[in-house]
């Protein structure tokens, strides 16, 4: 085995390693890549679309987020570092991880730890990462960072069941474990590798301040949205309401958009808030009955799930009392369903105070 | 030298990112792709994708809401 002091001795040039590092867009694998970047390894980027990717759609929905910047934090991090990104669609997949996590959630419906397994083990297992040479993965864990999936017992298994092994390299708390193939082999100065460990992200500012990156993403609970506490209880109202554990991509971007109300077991209501909301639940249309209101200005309303004649009436009232008319003695509202047929119906809205609290999802 | 259309319309970003990656992979160098989207969110995307992965934008034009963009691979 070359030891990295054989190495320095030797002082013999080595070949340029390559290395896939796993980018959420976030600071800490921004550092991670840029620290191994700085050792001379070429260096690209994955980044996994999993539908729960807090980037983008939100923004991209809500008019009143207009004005914020609508870049891509993935993107913009390969541009700081100067590295190729490589964008793969996993949303497929990961349904089995989200349904079926081996390891448990964390605080929410989170699998964290079986995700980073999955997406490790993407990482390894891209055969064009293997073809184009690629000698290790890189990622911005640091232990204890993540209750769930960033403490030191749970970052062996990460890297045993992912079938990385010790070509997994997490450059900001490399020191606290064990030397990994790279360290061992010298492509990495593990001297040069960091030890940060807990919750506090004063160290990853600072590295983040000796770069000179400013103005990174800084995501509450990472890039995930079911490390969202009120994400998770409308997907797990989802499953209840359905009676089996199951999604497609539109129901998991749908729970991102509007209020979600469902007065009865067998259906809700998804209400928009805005204009930006409303064009997109527009698009839905041909997918679910609808509400809108035609004598008042009002939201365009989705209903998901079954529902008899009764149950449209009640929606049509709640949908009312979010309108322009929610103070006028009589609302009249279109509502179509998803094969394009309608009807007018003139209804009373519902008194804020009926719309119960437990209906909000 | 072929020209090719790929239809991104109401998918949003990353969607039309990835879409975008992947039809590319099947041109040959030279070839040009025509990516018409609607979220606006490519407009800065898209061009961003392209730089970081050395594509060009030959043009980006902006048509009743859908965005359309001409990528050289």
């Amino acid at each position: 085995m070359t030891t990295q002091k054989s190495v320095q001795n030797t002082q013999k040039p080595q070949k340029q390693r390559k290395a896939v590092a796993l980018i959420s867009g976030g600071l800490d694998s921004l550092l991670a890549a840029k620290v191994v970047q700085e050792q001379g390894v070429h260096v690209e980027g994955i980044n996994f679309f999993t539908g729960f990717c807090v980037e983008g759609h939100t923004h991209a929905i809500r008019k009143k987020d207009k004005d914020k910047q609508k870049r891509n934090n993935a993107l913009w991090v390969a541009e700081q570092l100067g590295i190729k990104l490589h964008i793969i669609d996993i949303s497929e997949e990961y349904k089995d991880i989200v349904l079926n996590p081996k390891h448990g959630y964390g605080a929410n419906l989170n699998p964290c730890l079986d995700c980073k397994i999955f997406m490790v083990n993407q990482a390894q297992a891209w055969a064009w990462a293997e073809e184009n040479g690629f000698d290790f993965i890189i990622t911005g864990e640091v232990i204890g960072q993540r209750p769930k999936s960033q403490r030191k017992e749970t970052m062996p298994i990460i890297a045993r069941e992912s079938g990385a092994e010790d070509r997994l390299l997490r450059p900001l708390c490399a020191q606290n474990l064990m030397p990994t193939l790279p360290e061992r082999e010298g492509w990495v100065n593990r001297e040069e590798l960091y030890d940060f460990s807990g919750r506090s992200r004063k160290p990853q500012f600072e590295l983040a301040k000796k770069f000179g990156f400013e103005d990174y993403a800084q995501p509450a609970g990472g890039c995930c949205f079911l490390t969202d506490a009120n994400y998770s209880k409308k997907l797990a109202d989802l499953w209840d309401a359905r009676g089996e554990r199951r999604y497609e991509l539109d129901d998991i971007m749908l729970l991102k958009v509007g209020r979600h109300i469902r007065p009865k077991k067998n259906f809700k209501l998804i209400v928009s808030r805005e204009e930006g909301e409303n064009n997109f639940l527009r698009g839905y249309k041909k997918q679910f009955t609808s509400i809108h209101t035609v004598s008042h200005g009002g939201p365009l309303t989705l209903l998901d799930g079954e529902f008899n004649k009764d149950d449209i009436k009640l929606a049509a009232q709640i949908a009312a009392r979010y309108s322009g008319g929610k103070h006028a003695d009589h609302v009249t509202v279109q509502v179509e369903n998803y094969q394009g047929s309608s009807f007018v119906m003139d209804i009373e809205p519902m008194p804020a105070e009926d719309v119960k609290q437990e209906w909000h999802v | 030298m072929s020209t090719q259309t790929l239809d991104c319309r109401r998918l949003l970003c990353p969607m039309p990112v990835i879409r975008t990656q992947n039809a590319l992979k099947e041109l040959n160098d030279d070839d040009i792709l025509e990516v018409i989207c609607t979220d606006p969110g490519t407009l800065n995307d898209i061009p961003t994708w392209c730089r970081i992965n050395d594509h060009q934008v030959l043009s980006t034009e902006e048509v009743d809401n859908e965005i359309i963009f001409q990528i050289k691979k």
